[in-house]
């Protein structure tokens, strides 16, 4: 019964359709922020590494190599602030979590590309 | 007018605001209650609401609760009637759950009457009632914050130990009131002056801003907050 009242609660603020990308895929990011007065998007590109949480809490987490220096930014999915993640490329990768890209420099951090289906 | 009402703690969550911002809610399952009695001077001694919440299985109930919120046509009360002497008026509802009485003038109410959380309109502030997580028999650091004693420097075995209690000589015993370890939590806990999401009337919930005290499924006493802001 609670698990039922805490979805209701959710619902509001839950995107209708959450946008869609899988571990292993380089994506765009399209944030929206605000500088002064005036909006404008902001893209973060980069490979998905991880997911977590569930329903208005869930989260995602995009790594790039900025400059020769690993950056790792983490979205809320559901954030009206993110405008939609599009997705550049498919990985192939065997699991959840890919946080051996860390430990990986230059061209070992690439990931094999997922064509087709 | 007395302003509150009884609920149930559901759980915690979060929830996006038009700008974006994701604020901490609890949600508290607020109502229906029903007005089971109501305190006057003339009576008590002081003006209160008692509203009941949740209701209770009648094979659970003892007899004074059943009678408490509906007449039982007792062979007393019977002869009452036959004497000539008024009964008090009851809910006529099911026995309930969790009982309390709200403090204020009880302008406004009658006994049976249905209270929902349709009476907080325009509040932005509440105070939350819980009984908090009980903890057992805790030590000085997590009960009052102290801070304990170094890792290392020669620190023997008192790493979370309280320090000293008192004097020495004169007056040779600890006074009292020193703070200590001891039973901690499971007690009446107020969050004052929490400010409020949004309330969902359809399904009588209600978002209050940040934790309230108690377990999911505690039960909690809301109230209409007296700061000013």
């Amino acid at each position: 019964m609670n698990h039922d009242l805490i979805r209701l609660v959710e619902q509001s603020s839950l995107k209708a359709s959450p946008p869609e990308f899988e571990i292993g895929d380089t994506v765009d990011v399209h944030t929206r922020i605000l500088e002064g007065d005036k909006e404008r998007i902001q893209i973060f590109s980069g490979v998905v590494i991880a997911r977590s949480g569930a329903g208005t809490r869930e989260m995602f987490v995009v790594r790039r190599i900025v400059a020769g220096e690993g950056v790792e930014r983490k979205f809320p999915l559901h954030s009206p602030r993110i405008e939609k993640v599009e997705v550049k490329r498919k990985g192939v990768v065997r699991r959840a979590k890919l946080y051996f890209l860390r430990d990986r420099i230059g061209k070992a951090v690439r990931l094999k590309e997922r064509r087709g289906k | 007018m007395a302003k509150g009402i009884l609920g149930q703690k559901v759980g915690m969550t979060q929830v996006f605001q038009e700008d974006g911002t994701a604020v901490p809610v609890t949600v508290i399952m607020a109502g229906p209650c029903h007005v089971l009695q109501i305190r006057t001077l003339e009576t008590d001694g002081y003006e209160a609401v008692q509203l009941g919440f949740l209701d209770k299985p009648r094979r659970l109930a003892i007899r004074s609760e059943r009678g408490h919120v509906a007449g039982l046509g007792s062979k007393r009360s019977k002869k009452r009637v036959t004497a000539g002497v008024e009964l008090p008026k009851r809910a006529d509802c099911e026995p309930k759950r969790f009982i309390r009485e709200i403090r204020g003038s009880a302008e406004g109410f009658q006994v049976g009457q249905e209270v929902t959380l349709a009476m907080f309109d325009g509040v932005a502030r509440v105070d939350v009632i819980g009984t908090s997580k009980g903890s057992g028999f805790t030590g000085a650091m997590k009960r009052h914050n102290f801070s304990g004693q170094r890792a290392t420097h020669g620190v023997k075995k008192v790493h979370r130990h309280p320090g000293g209690t008192g004097c020495s000589a004169f007056p040779s015993r600890t006074m009292k009131g020193r703070r200590m370890a001891g039973q901690y939590g499971s007690e009446r806990v107020t969050s004052r002056n929490v400010k409020v999401v949004r309330f969902d009337l359809a399904s009588n919930l209600l978002l209050i801003h940040g934790a309230v005290p108690g377990p999911n499924g505690g039960y909690v006493i809301i109230h209409e907050s007296n700061m000013l802001r």
